[in-house]
């Protein structure tokens, strides 16, 4: 067991824990953007950032992806984190200034409005849905492209993709809505004919077999209500969860398990 | 498998040392050019052909060589005439023309004094120490004088290509000592006594940095040599890799046995050809001579190493996106921990260092570590190799002693600013440097000192900036270049340096506002702490250090709408001053758009709402009637 503080207060963590996670496990708000349990930490959107004295030097680190190691001191509401975190979210708010998710994430930490012209983005490239397609899938239909401020998410050369199996995980994890790709690759599926209409969890290797009756009309099947009610997340979380859980206990089932 | 030429043995090697030897001195008139790529930039080319031409015409004998950088690239292309017997003459800004004269004179047995530019001490290579009178000696030139080369030593001295000549000018002596005798632990302990840190910039100790790789747990580790050589007027790796690459192999080498690795990487930039032309050369012949490859030396190490072209991302550079590169992803930087000294390339534990770091280790292990701490400074030992660029006199590659002042190298081996111009500023450490100004010329050049001054050491890039030099304009410069440059994927440096760039070029157009410097500060301090990386956590120490030295220039750019330095466009005005002003007619037959009218021996007028400010009128001026400002 690792002992770290965290705003004061001594936290047990297990190994294989970020600072994220054990602040978590004890009630520790910390804004998060690109994190979601069962995707690899990224650090990309830095809005968990907090304090960390590490042997004798203090530095501001993307708490998500820091290990959590004994002896850690970990302050999340220091002068500098605070008032880095305010830019931030101000930063964001600028750059997706018309998405609810947004503004009502800024607002929960108490940034109302932006200094900053707003560029009217819908993407705040936070990866969730490449991580998503790549890690739970393993399909990699979607990823950035370009560098710097054109850095985009796409399909490689923004052509319809031939891998994506329309499994809608990417569009169910992306935070602001922007995520469109399950919608663009069902539109293809209804062209397709016959034996070809394969059901999308025959594609993603739920079921052995099993055509499409209801013309992808997913919210109207019942077979596919029954599998969300069954999984209780989207069914790419499970299933990731299952394969890796043939292979070796996920950090997320680790957690799970106790 | 070992190659039939391999070197098994000291004989081997003796051999292969007379036979650079010969070449370098062969007995016989020798020309060589420098052919680096500040060399053939000034026409090196032509000038070697011309050479061998003339050679070929009056005395077939004679050897023409080619060799590297020596570093003096202001007075490119280069040329040493050495005849046995005789101290070796290095002649300066040649052309075709000049060189096809001196070709002549130097045929006809004259030693031809004019665009020579030193004599060259061969003692080194077994030629007379005597010197020519009235010419200088090479250290005695103001732009050697207080550099001390010791990384440099080879380069523009040997022709790159021969592993021969490596090896006669005291190459891979090193590694057969250190393979035949000395224990991996013992060299790892000899890096750290010599308190080398890493020249890519941040300065980290390489020594423990080796010691952790060696320790860690994992199986293969392997070694990297970052040459992803980046900032904005830096070149030091490139003339490295293109002047003395064996260097880099022979460190390298060395440091497999003392890490156990087993498979290096050199990623090298790939708008670099000649230095990967020069890389691919020395691998092949390491290998054929059983320097690279199984059984290295007869020994049991076996290393090899491959060659990773970059695809022109400034942050690879960067250690874990290289690495990412180095792997097939695209280049971009995950958070440490960990380090690529427990996870690195693959996830095995990795030693990466940059160029000038690996071409440290043979001079410090075959020298001694106590030797190279007498060099330099407590903290920052050694040596250090800068690419003085910009607004100065003598452009060039020098390798001082740390521990320097910035005044030594601008105005002593520098030779000043350029034009007689004032100095302004001397920028450090690319992008992720600072502008260090004319109070703190003084400043000794060491890791601290300068990270204290809100610059960084940096790979080495120095840029000279003169009074010309509009320092929002700096700023806004490598902003610009910066957004290009970053990865984007965290927040912080992909939308914290495009806010930035937005409110600099508000500024320079003149549409500054009261609280802009107070917001750029606070994006600064942000970007420091929470950006992913170092380019993005550096990224605002442009900004910061101008607005530091230079608020004076933000002010008068924000409050008065004016440029101090004449360069910002939106923010310069011409102005005739009737009283000096002649009335000759030059600046308007110059002006392109017709905006200045008088009539003759009349002071003229501009009319502004034309001008679009190209300054051709300034320049053409000859009663200097024309005001800038």
């Amino acid at each position: 067991m690792i002992n770290l503080e965290i705003d004061g207060c001594t936290v047990q963590a297990e190994p294989g824990m970020t600072v994220l996670d054990a602040a978590q496990k004890v009630g520790v708000r910390i804004p998060t953007l690109c994190h979601l349990e069962g995707l690899r930490p990224y650090g990309a959107c830095r809005l968990c950032t907090v304090e960390i004295a590490d042997g004798g030097r203090t530095t501001l680190q993307a708490s998500c992806c820091y290990p959590a190691r004994q002896g850690l001191v970990v302050r999340t509401d220091s002068p500098a984190v605070l008032d880095g975190r305010k830019l931030l979210f101000q930063l964001l708010l600028a750059r997706c200034s018309d998405v609810p998710a947004i503004r009502k994430l800024a607002a929960d930490w108490g940034v109302h409005d932006t200094p900053f012209a707003p560029k009217g983005e819908d993407c705040m490239l936070c990866g969730l849905c490449v991580r998503a397609c790549a890690d739970l899938m393993e399909a990699q239909a979607i990823a950035f492209a370009r560098r710097g401020t054109s850095r985009k998410v796409g399909t490689p050369f923004d052509f319809p993709s031939e891998v994506c199996l329309g499994c809608g995980a990417c569009t169910y994890v992306c935070p602001t809505g922007r995520m469109q790709m399950e919608a663009d690759t069902v539109a293809r599926f209804r062209k397709r004919v016959g034996t070809e209409r394969k059901c999308r969890y025959m594609l993603m290797g739920l079921v052995s077999s099993k055509l499409c009756p209801n013309n992808y009309e997913c919210r109207r099947c019942t077979f596919d209500q029954a599998m969300e009610y069954r999984f209780g997340t989207h069914p790419a979380f499970a299933l990731a969860a299952a394969k890796h859980s043939v292979l070796e206990p996920t950090q997320t089932e680790r957690k799970r398990n106790g | 498998m070992t190659s039939t030429n391999a070197i098994t043995s000291v004989e081997d090697l003796r051999r292969l040392k007379d036979e650079g030897l010969q070449a370098i001195s062969p007995g016989a008139l020798k020309i060589t050019v420098g052919m680096a790529t500040c060399g053939l930039a000034c026409g090196a080319e032509a000038v070697f052909k011309t050479v061998s031409e003339e050679a070929g015409k009056a005395a077939p004998g004679t050897i023409i060589a080619k060799t590297g950088c020596i570093g003096y690239c202001q007075v490119e292309p280069i040329l040493e005439v050495s005849r046995p017997g005789q101290p070796s003459v290095l002649y300066k800004d040649l052309n075709a023309e000049k060189a096809r004269e001196l070709m002549q004179a130097v045929l006809g047995g004259e030693v031809k004094k004019e665009w020579a530019l030193c004599t060259v001490d061969g003692q080194a290579e077994g030629r007379a120490a005597a010197s020519i009178p009235g010419l200088p000696r090479l250290e005695d030139l103001p732009f050697y004088q207080k550099q001390n080369r010791i990384v440099l030593r080879r380069c523009g001295r040997i022709d790159p290509d021969s592993l021969a000549q490596y090896v006669a000018t005291g190459g891979y002596s090193l590694l057969w000592q250190a393979l035949h005798g000395m224990a991996p632990d013992e060299i790892v302990a000899q890096i750290e006594r010599s308190g080398l840190r890493g020249r890519g910039g941040a300065g980290f100790p390489t020594g423990r940095k080796w010691r952790l790789v060696r320790q860690a747990a994992g199986d293969p580790k392997y070694l990297i040599c970052n040459a992803d050589e980046g900032d904005p007027g830096a070149y030091m790796d490139r003339s490295l890799l293109e002047s003395d690459p064996f260097a880099v192999l022979e460190g390298m080498t060395v440091g497999a046995h003392a890490i156990g690795a087993r498979e290096g990487f050199i990623y090298v930039r790939d708008e670099y050809p000649l230095a990967i032309e020069k890389l691919e050369l020395a691998v092949a012949q390491a290998r054929a001579n059983g320097l690279l490859g199984e059984n290295i030396l007869g020994t049991d190490l076996c290393f090899d190493v491959r060659l990773i072209r970059g695809g022109g991302a400034f942050v690879c550079g960067e250690e874990t996106a290289l690495i990412a590169s180095v792997e097939g992803r695209p280049g971009e930087p995950r958070q440490r921990p960990p380090y690529p000294a427990e996870s690195g390339l693959w996830g095995k534990p990795t030693c990466i260092n940059n160029v000038e770091t690996w071409a440290n280790v043979p001079w410090i292990l075959s020298t001694g570590a106590d030797a190279y701490r007498r060099v330099g400074t407590e903290t920052s030992t050694g040596t250090k190799i800068f690419s003085v660029v910009g607004k100065i006199e003598n452009t060039g590659l020098v390798e001082v002693p740390m521990g320097i002042t910035l005044r030594e190298i601008v105005y002593d081996i520098g030779g000043g600013i350029a034009g007689g111009k004032r100095f302004k500023a001397v920028q450090t450490g690319g992008p992720s440097g600072g502008c260090i100004p004319e109070q703190l010329l003084d400043l000794p050049v060491d890791y601290e000192s300068l990270t204290r001054a809100g610059a960084i050491m940096g790979s080495g890039g120095l840029i000279v900036m003169d009074e010309t030099t509009c320092m929002v304009d700096v700023a806004r410069y490598f902003m610009d270049f910066l957004k290009e440059e970053s990865c984007g994927k965290c927040a912080p440096c992909r939308e914290g340096i495009d806010r930035a760039l937005q409110i600099l070029d508000r500024i320079c157009r003149g549409e500054g506002e009261d609280q802009d410097i107070e917001t750029l500060d606070s994006l600064g301090k942000m970007m420091k702490g929470f950006a992913l990386c170092a380019l993005g956590s550096t990224a605002p120490n442009p900004i910061l250090s101008t607005i530091r030295y230079f608020r004076d220039e933000y002010d008068a750019h924000i409050h008065d709408k004016r440029c101090p330095a004449g360069v910002c466009r939106e923010l310069i005005h011409f102005r005739i001053n009737p009283e000096t002003c002649i009335g000759c007619g030059a600046c308007a037959k110059v002006c392109p758009q017709g905006a200045i009218t008088g009539k003759r021996k009349k002071p003229h007028t501009i009319d502004e709402a034309l001008c679009v400010k190209c300054g051709m009128c300034f320049e053409g001026c000859k009663q200097d009637a024309i005001q800038k400002g």
